[in-house]
């Protein structure tokens, strides 16, 4: 069946483009973006009053499958993702056995595309087993399916391999992803080292820790002439250290997470181990650096770093909680509110953070409403409100920091190849029917 | 200042940072009568008939754990001390389900001593009729020992409104410290802190004290000299590189305390390192050391503390 959209305020901004226009998809892809569209043989869906832009991409999320699938699947988390507007998400190699080889590639596709329910792009081990000693076959797993690789969840702690993994990903025409922290300067943290770690007599991670490591990889890029992308990038030093990477002719690419623009350190006041993740959240002036960076074109993209924890695992000590936020249904909206509510951007440059930019980074199709693209696309209502509510979550787990606030900005239908993957109008009916 | 309040606003005592100055006198006027039923030949009053404490012990305490078992006995509370070696949490039972299996028996108050930071705040919150007193949350707080050392000071130097209190050691992982400033700064005394940078945790500055880095300037004109434990598996591990050049540094002789005001009072919470952090002809001459004094007071603090909560408590329901 093919998708005639209608009436709805379309920001593509792949080519700069705002207006009121109709959408047709035809046979899974874009076939026209114009005024007033006549077809036939067509399902219509009247968007009048809503947004129409590029489905949203993750660049980092945590399906958790194989291995930790109390946690999440690859099927709840796309469930997940459709929910928040993503029609597709970069899967993190960090699972159980980790996505070192071509048969866990292989695996996570086949999974994809059996239970799926948006477009998968693994995401491949940088070393062996995660362990930072010997690179894994990245060739393989590039020709498996791989966008990038990267040991997220740990440093490429020895700058030699990093540097050869910088180097054959380059002939591989994919980047390294890059998680910094050094575990040294860390030393067994669990929030930002700063007033608040003090307070609290909470262990600190140090904003060093992040920027010693992207001033070394910054460095590397430069030697190798490959393309380093920043994961989760949370410090002033570090976008610093980006933007004038950046005017040096560095290929150097980053996300930022959306916990980490909406909160700041003094929220672990109420040692909510939802409020744990790594990296930290930092303290207000390293969020208004990051605000900065998103402002002037610094950040590439914003990345859910969607890290599904199981109840029991995040009820205990803040001490003893596992690091990450779950972030997928709660993304556009968290960034809505704090980005284009706050007037620190346009709505267009948001809706590039969400598609294009990260589209451009790991060199994905989608991303864009040209005639010929996926038929991916996202309908946002800007005036719904919804309170982020534990049981709300179509995820596995509800480890989000957001749960309580009322967002304003709602995603209400998602579409991937032309197959309406999301729709709010089902889900509240079906909310309505459990009642 | 004098009490003007005459009831605690919370349940619970989780830590000195949300307490008013009037809460704090209240505390430190009513251990002053309690101090008296200690000194008499029978020492108990009925105030917590029937109420049953539970001291739930996740790390190693000994004056703590003894002087709230004290208090508890003195005010007639029916008592059970919990430690965690020898317990299930040994065979991987998590904090909360501890502390669930010990409330379903119904305990009216719970004292708690844990190695992680925000604990005691957590059973505060789930459970909302009963009464958590922090015995110390890792290097979070450790509410009733600095209510003890202001005790000891108010009734030495008589007030603590424009006292000068030098903190010395190992400031980075203190609860003790982080409850005194909270408590001294609310009260208006001038704090001083001490201790090689590596044991200086960033930005405490902004707690409203001051922050040197050497033992005489800290010393110089100083009301009371509270000495902090060296935690000794720290030596070597990058905090300070021997025992011998920490003492060398920064620990507390009596020429050393020559730079301090006449009368000045040595404080120590324990347990001490007898020649690291101070010596032990100033922890033991009574001219200087309230240290044993700080331990006799603790239990009339505390069981100030466990009657304003208990009586409160009870009144509610």
């Amino acid at each position: 069946m093919n998708l005639l959209i209608t009436g709805a305020r379309v920001i593509d901004p792949s080519r700069e483009l705002d207006a009121t226009m109709d959408i047709l998809i035809e046979d899974g892809a874009i076939a026209r973006v114009d005024k007033k569209i006549k077809a036939t043989d067509v399902e219509t869906i009247d968007a009048t009053g809503l947004i129409a832009t590029p489905g949203f991409i993750d660049l980092h999320t945590h399906l958790r499958e194989p291995g930790q699938e109390h946690k999440e699947t690859i099927a709840t988390g796309t469930r997940a993702a459709v929910a928040g507007g993503y029609t597709a998400v970069c899967a993190m190699a960090n699972t159980v056995p980790p996505n070192d080889e071509r048969a866990v590639t292989e695996m996570v596709l086949a999974e994809a595309a059996r239970n799926g329910w948006c477009r998968v792009y693994p995401v491949g081990a940088v070393s062996k087993g995660l362990l930072g000693e010997e690179l894994a076959e990245l060739a393989e797993l590039r020709a498996a399916g791989c966008v990038a690789v990267s040991d997220d969840g740990k440093p490429v702690w020895n700058a030699q391999l990093m540097r050869r993994a910088l180097e054959y990903c380059s002939m591989l025409g994919m980047p390294v992803v890059a998680h910094e922290e050094d575990a040294n300067l860390n030393e067994g943290g669990v929030m930002h080292e700063g007033f608040y770690s003090t307070l609290l007599g909470m262990r600190g991670i140090p904003a060093a820790s992040e920027e010693t490591l992207v001033a070394r990889d910054v460095i590397l890029a430069k030697l190798t002439n490959a393309h380093v992308h920043i994961a989760h990038l949370s410090t002033a030093g570090a976008i610093d250290a980006v933007r004038r990477a950046r005017l040096d002719g560095v290929k150097v690419t980053c996300e930022v997470a959306p916990h980490h623009i909406a909160l700041g350190d003094d929220a672990v006041q109420s040692f909510s181990t939802n409020l744990k993740m790594n990296p930290p959240l930092r303290s207000e002036a390293h969020r208004q650096a990051l605000l900065a960076g998103i402002a002037d074109g610094t950040v590439d993209a914003i990345a859910t770093d969607h890290a599904p924890h199981h109840f029991d695992e995040k009820n205990v000590e803040f001490d003893l909680a596992p690091f990450g936020v779950i972030g997928l249904e709660t993304a556009f909206a968290v960034c809505y509110d704090r980005l284009v509510r706050a007037k620190i951007i346009e709505l267009p440059r948001l809706i590039e953070l969400f598609s294009s930019g990260p589209a451009r980074v790991f060199n994905l199709p989608g991303g864009t409403l040209h005639a010929g693209a996926l038929g991916d696309v996202t309908l946002i209502d800007l005036e719904a409100r919804h309170e982020v509510k534990r049981e709300t979550f179509v995820s596995k787990a509800a480890n989000s920091p957001f749960v309580g606030e009322t967002l304003q900005g709602r995603v209400v239908m998602t579409i991937v190849g032309g197959a309406v993957k999301h729709d709010i109008r089902v889900a509240d009916a079906k909310k309505r029917k459990r009642k | 200042m004098r009490a003007s309040s005459t009831s605690l606003r919370s349940k619970d005592l989780l830590g000195i940072e949300t307490l008013i100055p009037e809460e704090i006198a209240l505390i430190l006027d009513t251990a002053e009568g309690f101090k008296e039923v200690s000194e008499r030949h029978v020492k108990k009053v009925p105030a917590l008939r029937g109420q049953l404490v539970i001291n739930l012990f996740m790390e190693a305490s000994t004056r703590t754990r003894v002087s709230f078992e004290i208090a508890e006995k003195r005010l007639s509370a029916d008592t059970l001390n919990f430690s965690s070696s020898g317990s299930s949490v040994e065979k991987g039972e998590t904090l909360i389900d501890t502390a669930d299996n010990l409330v379903a028996m119904q305990p009216n108050m719970i004292v708690m001593r844990h190695k992680h930071p925000g604990s005691a705040r957590m059973l505060a919150e789930r459970y909302p009729n009963i009464s958590i007193i922090n015995g110390g949350d890792g290097s979070h707080e450790h509410p009733t020992q600095a209510l003890l050392d202001a005790f000891t000071m108010r009734e030495r130097l008589g007030r603590l409104n424009g006292v000068n209190v030098t903190i010395v050691g190992d400031i980075k992982y203190s609860r003790v410290v982080r409850s005194n400033i909270h408590l001294l700064t609310k009260m208006n005394a001038n704090v001083t802190l001490a201790a090689p940078p590596t044991l200086m945790p960033v930005e405490i500055d902004k707690l409203g004290v001051r922050v040197v880095h050497s033992l005489d300037e800290a010393i110089e004109g100083a009301d009371v000299v509270m000495m902090l434990r060296i935690q000794l598996e720290r030596q070597g591990k990058l905090s300070f590189p021997s025992l011998r050049e920490y003492y060398n540094t920064f620990g507390l002789t009596r020429e050393r305390l020559r730079r301090a005001k006449k009368g000045v009072l040595v404080m120590h919470p324990g347990p001490m390192n007898r020649g690291v952090e101070i010596a032990s002809d100033v922890a033991d001459d009574p001219n200087y050391s309230v240290i044993l004094e700080q331990v006799t007071n603790g239990v009339a603090v505390r069981m100030a503390v466990l009657y304003l909560l208990g009586g409160a408590h009870s009144t509610e329901s």
